[in-house]
C-alpha cells in the first residue's frame, strides 16, 4: 500500500509541476510564508510605531509603501499583516478540515442512524447564512484573531463532511476495503489505514480553495471593524482604514488590496492546479 | 408532486427550527447583554454598568422577557413567528417586520437585477470560450475570469468609488443610498432611473465575482458535455456545428446552471452585507449588520429566519428545477 | 470543371461509378499528435465496401478499427487528424453538380460533409446509454435525422416515418417508445432506437461500431439479427466493427483484421475462417470457443505495444510465435496470399 500511494503523489506532484501557472502560485504562497517568518528582519520600521512627523506620507523611499493616518509604516504593516492572513487561512482550514473528515468519515463508514444524523447536521449547517452568522458570533463573543479563527472553522465544515462521506459511500464498497475486512481488520484501522488515504486526494483540493475563501472571509471581516483588533495590522484592516482618506491616500487602498487579491488568486491556482492533476480526465 | 411538495415543506421545519435554534443559543449565551448597552444609551456615555443599580437593570431585562430561562424566550420567538410577529427593535422600539418590509425590497432588487445580469453575461461568455477552448481569445477570457473570482469585493468597490464615484478621478455615480434627496419631485421614469443611477456601482460590486463562477462553471459544463457520445451521435447524423451546440450541447450543460439560481439568490443576500455596508444601501445586509452591532436581539433573530427560510426555499425550487429541466429526474424518485 | 474545395484545392471526383462498390477506403491515415508523440492510430488502410454486403473490421482495442469509421464520417475530433489517403464515395443525389460518379469525403467542404453524414453514410455506436442524448425523447431524435435527410417530408409525414423506422426495428408500441426518454428504454431498446435514428436519414452504408458490446448476450443476438435483416430488407451495405470473430462469423461477407493501425489481414469470411494466414489472426481464432472447445481457451500473451513507439519491423513481433530475424528488421507488406485474400506476414500460415 505505502509505496502504491507514493508513487501516486508522485504522479500528482509530476502532473502538477506542468502547470506553470500553478506552481507560480506555490512559489507565491511559499514566498509569502517566508515574509511571514522573516517579518522584523524584512519591515524596516515598527508595524506600530507612531510617528506623528510622518502622517498620510506617499511612497518614496523611506516609506515604500507610505504611511498611515498614524504615521505608521505601510511596507512594515502589510508585511505584518501577512502574518494573520496565512495563519487565519490556515488555522481555520485545518480545524474545519479535521471536523468534516471526522464526521464525514464518520457518516459514510457507518452508515445508518449515524449517516442521518451527522446528514441532517451538514444540511442544518449549509442552509446558515454563514458570512451572517460569523458576524453574529464575533459582534457577539467579540472579535479577535483566536475567535475569527475558531468561527470560520466551526462553520465551514460541512463541505468537507460531504466530501468525505460520499468518498466513503464510492470506496467502502470496493474490494481493497472488503478483502482488509475479510482479513479482520478493524473499524477504525479500515477508515484510517485504507479509505482515508484514497479519499484525500479531493479533500486536498477543496481545502486550498477553502484556505482562499478564508482569507477573504477574514479580511472582509477586518474591513468591517470585526477582525484583528488593533493595533495588530492586518491587510483587512490597513483597507478599513483607509475609507476614510479615500481622497488623499490612494496608496492605503491599493497596496493591502493587492495583497488579498494575490494571496487568494495564488491559492486558487494552486488548487486548479491540483484539481487538474488528481482528476487528469478534465484536461487532456 | 403535490405529495412530494408536502413532504419537501415538511422538512424544511425541523431545519429551520435547528438553524434558528442554534442563532438563538449563540446570541444568548455570548457574554454581555443588550441591557448594559441599553443602560449606557440611556444614561450617555461614562455611566459604568455596575454603577447602574440592580434593580434597573432587572427592571430594564424584564421590559424586554431576558428575565424568562432561554427555552421559555426561544418558545415565545416560536409562538410570536407564526404570527409574523417579530417584536419590537430594542434599537428604535419600531416593530421588526416594518423595518424588514422597508429593507428586503431594496436587497431584492439589488440581487434581482445582479441575477439576471449574471446569467445574461455569463453563459454566452462560458459558451463561446468553449468553443474557442485552447485559442489565444479563450485564454484571455480565462484568464480574465480568474481575475475576477479572486478579487475581493470590498476591495474592488473602493476603487470604483475612488475612480468613478468622486474621489480624485471622474464623477460619474452616486456613491451612497439609493436615490438622490428630493427624488419624489421627479416623474415616475425619473424616479426609476435615479435609482437605478444609484444602484450602478453596487450592482458592479455584486456581479463580477458571481458572473465570473458561472462562466466558468459553464465553460467548464459545455467542454464536458461536448465530451459526451450523444453529441457525436448528433454530428454523425448530419446536423451543422451551430445545431449540435445550441440544441444538443446547451440544454445538457444549462441543467446545473439553471438549478443552481435557486441556490445563488440567498447566497448572494448573505454576502451583500459589505456591499450595503459601503454603499450606505438601506437592506437586509446593512439593517443585520448595525441590528449585529447594537446587540438588537430582535431583529438579528427576525433576519437570521429570513435568511434561512431562503435559502431552504432556494434548495427547494433547485431540486424543483431539476426536475423540470432533466427529464431522467421524476419525483416518484426523490 | 468541379467548383474548387476548401482550400481552392480541386475536389476529387471520378467521373464513373465503381462496379458495385459504394465506398472506397484507400490508404487511409489518421494520427493522433498528443504531447507523448505522434499515435498512428490509423496508418496506410485500404478496403472497399461492395452493395449490400458485410464488411467485418475486427481487432482488439486500440487497434485502430474505431477511428478508421470515425475516419470515414471525418468526425476524428482533435488531437486526432486525417493526415492522408481517400474515401471515395458515390454522390447520387446529394450533390448537384456531381450526378454521377464518385467524391473524395476527405476533400469535401464541412458543410457538403453533412450531407453524407447520415444522409449516405450512418453510424451507430457502442454504448445505446451514453449515444443517446439523455434530453430529448427518442421521437425527437429520430424526426431530427430524417428532417435533415428527406426535406421534402412535412411535419406530419416525418412523424410517420418515424413510427415506421421504429416498426423497422421491432420496438413495440412505437407511439409510445417515440415520446420515451433515452432512460426509459431497456439497453437492447436503446440499440434498437440507435439503430432508428440511424435509418431514419435513410442511409446506403450502415456503420456499426461494437453494436453489441455494452448488451447483454440475449439481447446481443437479437440486435444482430435485426442488422442483417434490414441489411437485405434495405438493400444496405453494413461495416461492422467489433473485438469479436464469432460476431463476424455470423454477420460478415468480408473480414478485416486490424493490428496496431493496419491491416493484417484481409480476405472473405470463409477464407479468414478456414485459411487464416497471420499468426494473428490464427491466434484470434484459437482465442475463440467453440463447441468442441476442451480445456482451457487460448489467450494471446502480451498487449497491443504503445502505437506512438512501435518497434522496428513487424509490429506484431513481441507477440507472434514465428517470428524470425527479418521480422525484426523489415515491416512487411500485405501480400496476396489467394483469390482476394492478403495478409501482413513475411512468414504466413499454410
Amino acid at each position: 500500500m505505502g509505496t502504491k500511494h507514493e508513487s501516486y503523489w508522485r504522479q500528482v506532484w509530476r502532473q502538477f509541476q506542468r502547470d506553470k501557472l500553478a506552481v507560480v502560485g506555490l512559489i507565491f504562497v511559499l514566498s509569502l510564508f517566508l515574509v511571514a517568518f522573516a517579518a522584523p528582519w524584512i519591515a524596516r520600521y515598527s508595524p506600530t510605531a507612531y510617528d506623528l512627523n510622518a502622517i498620510l506620507l506617499s511612497p518614496s523611499m523611506h516609506h515604500w509603501l507610505g504611511t498611515d493616518a498614524q504615521g505608521r509604516d505601510v511596507f512594515a504593516r502589510m508585511v505584518f499583516g501577512t502574518r494573520v492572513s496565512l495563519s487565519v487561512g490556515f488555522v481555520a482550514v485545518v480545524l474545519y478540515v479535521a471536523i468534516g473528515i471526522f464526521l464525514g468519515a464518520l457518516a459514510g463508514y457507518f452508515g445508518g442512524w449515524v449517516d442521518m444524523v451527522i446528514s441532517r447536521m451538514i444540511e442544518v449547517m449549509i442552509c446558515f447564512p454563514t458570512f451572517f452568522l460569523i458576524l453574529t458570533v464575533l459582534a457577539f463573543v467579540g472579535p479577535s484573531l483566536y475567535n475569527i479563527m475558531v468561527v470560520i472553522g466551526l462553520t465551514s465544515w460541512p463541505g468537507i463532511a460531504r466530501l468525505v462521506r460520499g468518498e466513503f459511500f464510492k470506496l467502502r464498497g470496493q474490494d481493497f476495503v472488503l478483502a482488509s475486512r475479510v482479513i479482520g481488520a478493524g473499524s477504525l484501522r479500515i477508515i484510517f489505514r485504507h479509505i482515508l488515504p484514497n479519499g484525500l486526494a479531493p479533500v486536498l483540493v477543496s481545502s486550498t480553495f477553502g484556505v482562499a475563501s478564508a482569507i477573504l472571509v477574514e479580511s472582509g471581516l477586518s474591513f468591517l471593524g470585526f477582525g484583528v483588533q488593533p493595533p495588530t495590522p492586518s491587510w483587512g484592516e490597513i483597507l478599513s482604514q483607509s475609507r476614510d482618506f479615500m481622497d488623499i491616500a490612494w496608496w492605503l487602498a491599493i497596496f493591502p488590496g493587492a495583497a488579498i487579491f494575490l494571496t487568494v488568486t495564488a491559492y486558487n491556482l494552486v488548487g486548479e492546479g491540483l484539481r487538474d492533476a488528481i482528476d487528469p480526465r478534465l484536461k487532456i | 408532486m403535490g405529495v412530494y411538495l408536502f413532504k419537501r415543506l415538511l422538512l424544511i421545519i425541523p431545519t429551520f427550527l435547528g438553524i434558528t435554534l442554534i442563532t438563538f443559543l449563540i446570541i444568548q449565551m455570548a457574554p454581555g447583554s443588550p441591557v448594559s448597552l441599553k443602560i449606557q444609551q440611556m444614561g450617555g456615555e461614562g455611566i459604568r454598568t455596575e454603577t447602574v443599580s440592580k434593580a434597573v437593570i432587572e427592571q430594564t431585562k424584564k421590559l424586554y422577557g431576558l428575565d424568562q430561562p432561554i427555552h421559555v424566550q426561544y418558545l415565545q420567538w416560536i409562538k410570536r413567528l407564526a404570527t409574523f410577529n417579530f417584536g419590537d427593535s430594542y434599537k428604535d422600539h419600531r416593530p421588526v417586520l416594518t423595518k424588514i418590509r422597508e429593507a428586503l425590497p431594496v436587497t431584492l432588487l439589488l440581487n434581482f437585477i445582479s441575477i439576471f445580469l449574471i446569467y445574461l453575461i455569463s453563459i454566452p461568455l462560458g459558451i463561446f470560450s468553449a468553443l474557442k477552448s485552447r485559442t489565444l481569445l479563450d485564454q484571455a477570457v480565462t484568464v480574465i475570469l480568474f481575475i475576477l473570482y479572486s478579487l475581493p469585493s470590498f476591495w474592488v468597490a473602493m476603487i470604483l468609488i475612488i475612480y468613478l464615484g468622486g474621489g480624485e478621478y471622474l464623477n460619474l455615480f452616486p456613491v451612497a443610498g439609493i436615490s438622490s434627496q428630493g427624488v419624489g419631485e421627479l416623474t415616475r421614469w425619473g424616479q426609476f432611473g435615479n435609482v437605478l443611477w444609484h444602484l450602478v456601482l453596487p450592482i458592479i460590486v455584486l456581479t463580477y465575482g458571481g458572473f465570473a463562477f458561472l462562466a466558468r462553471l459553464s465553460r467548464a459544463q459545455l467542454l464536458e458535455v461536448i465530451r459526451q457520445d450523444y453529441i457525436r451521435t448528433a454530428r454523425a447524423k448530419g446536423l451543422s456545428e451551430s445545431a449540435v451546440i445550441l440544441k444538443h450541447a446547451l440544454r445538457n450543460s444549462l441543467i446545473p446552471l439553471i438549478t443552481l439560481s435557486g441556490t445563488l439568490l440567498p447566497a448572494m443576500i448573505g454576502g451583500s452585507v459589505v456591499v450595503e455596508q459601503i454603499f450606505s444601501i438601506p437592506g437586509m445586509g446593512k439593517l443585520g449588520f448595525e441590528a449585529v452591532l447594537s446587540r438588537d436581539y430582535p431583529t438579528v433573530m427576525a433576519i437570521a429566519a429570513i435568511e434561512a427560510l431562503l435559502t431552504l426555499v432556494g434548495i427547494l425550487v433547485s431540486d424543483l428545477m431539476y426536475v423540470w429541466v432533466d427529464p431522467r429526474i421524476s419525483f416518484e424518485g426523490m | 470543371m468541379w467548383p474548387p474545395g476548401p482550400r481552392g484545392q480541386p475536389r476529387r471526383v471520378a467521373p464513373t461509378i465503381m462496379n458495385d462498390t459504394l465506398l472506397t477506403v484507400e490508404n487511409l491515415k489518421t494520427y493522433f499528435f498528443t504531447e507523448r508523440g505522434v499515435f498512428k492510430s490509423v496508418d496506410d488502410v485500404s478496403f472497399t465496401v461492395p452493395r449490400g454486403k458485410t464488411v467485418g473490421i475486427v481487432g482488439e482495442s486500440g487497434s485502430g478499427k474505431s477511428v478508421t469509421a470515425l475516419s470515414i464520417l471525418r468526425l476524428v475530433s482533435a488531437p486526432g487528424k486525417i493526415v492522408g489517403g481517400r474515401v471515395m464515395v458515390s454522390c447520387r443525389g446529394v450533390l448537384q453538380y456531381a450526378p454521377t460518379g464518385t467524391v473524395d469525403l476527405l476533400t469535401l467542404e464541412e458543410s457538403e460533409m453533412r450531407r453524407f453524414r447520415g444522409g449516405k453514410i450512418a453510424m451507430i455506436f457502442q454504448e445505446p446509454m451514453t449515444s443517446l442524448n439523455p434530453v430529448f425523447t427518442i421521437g425527437d431524435q429520430i424526426e431530427e435525422a430524417v428532417a435533415l435527410h428527406q426535406k421534402e417530408l412535412n411535419e406530419a409525414q416525418r412523424w410517420e416515418q418515424v413510427l415506421e423506422v421504429l416498426r423497422l426495428v421491432r420496438i413495440p408500441d412505437p407511439e409510445r417508445a417515440a415520446r420515451s426518454y433515452p432512460h426509459e428504454l431497456s439497453g437492447g431498446m436503446r440499440q434498437r432506437a440507435m439503430i432508428a435514428i440511424a435509418l431514419g436519414c435513410r442511409p446506403e452504408i450502415l456503420i456499426a461500431d461494437e453494436p453489441t458490446t455494452a448488451l447483454d448476450v440475449t439481447v446481443q443476438a437479437q440486435v444482430l439479427e435485426l442488422l442483417r435483416e434490414l441489411r437485405e430488407r434495405l438493400g444496405m451495405s453494413l461495416i461492422l466493427i467489433t473485438h469479436d470473430l464469432g460476431v463476424v462469423a455470423e454477420q460478415a461477407d468480408e473480414v478485416i483484421v486490424m493490428y496496431a493501425g493496419k491491416i493484417v489481414e484481409q480476405g472473405t469470411v470463409r477464407q479468414i475462417f478456414s485459411h487464416p494466414r497471420h499468426p494473428y489472426t490464427r491466434a484470434l481464432l484459437e482465442a475463440l470457443p467453440t463447441f468442441h472447445t476442451t480445456g482451457r481457451l487460448r489467450t494471446i500473451p502480451g498487449s497491443v505495444p504503445s502505437l506512438a513507439a512501435l518497434p522496428r519491423g513487424c509490429s506484431f513481433q513481441e507477440r507472434c510465435d514465428r517470428v524470425q530475424q527479418r521480422c525484426r528488421e523489415e515491416d512487411p507488406e500485405l501480400m496476396v496470399m489467394g483469390e482476394g485474400q492478403v495478409a501482413r506476414c513475411f512468414f504466413p500460415e499454410l
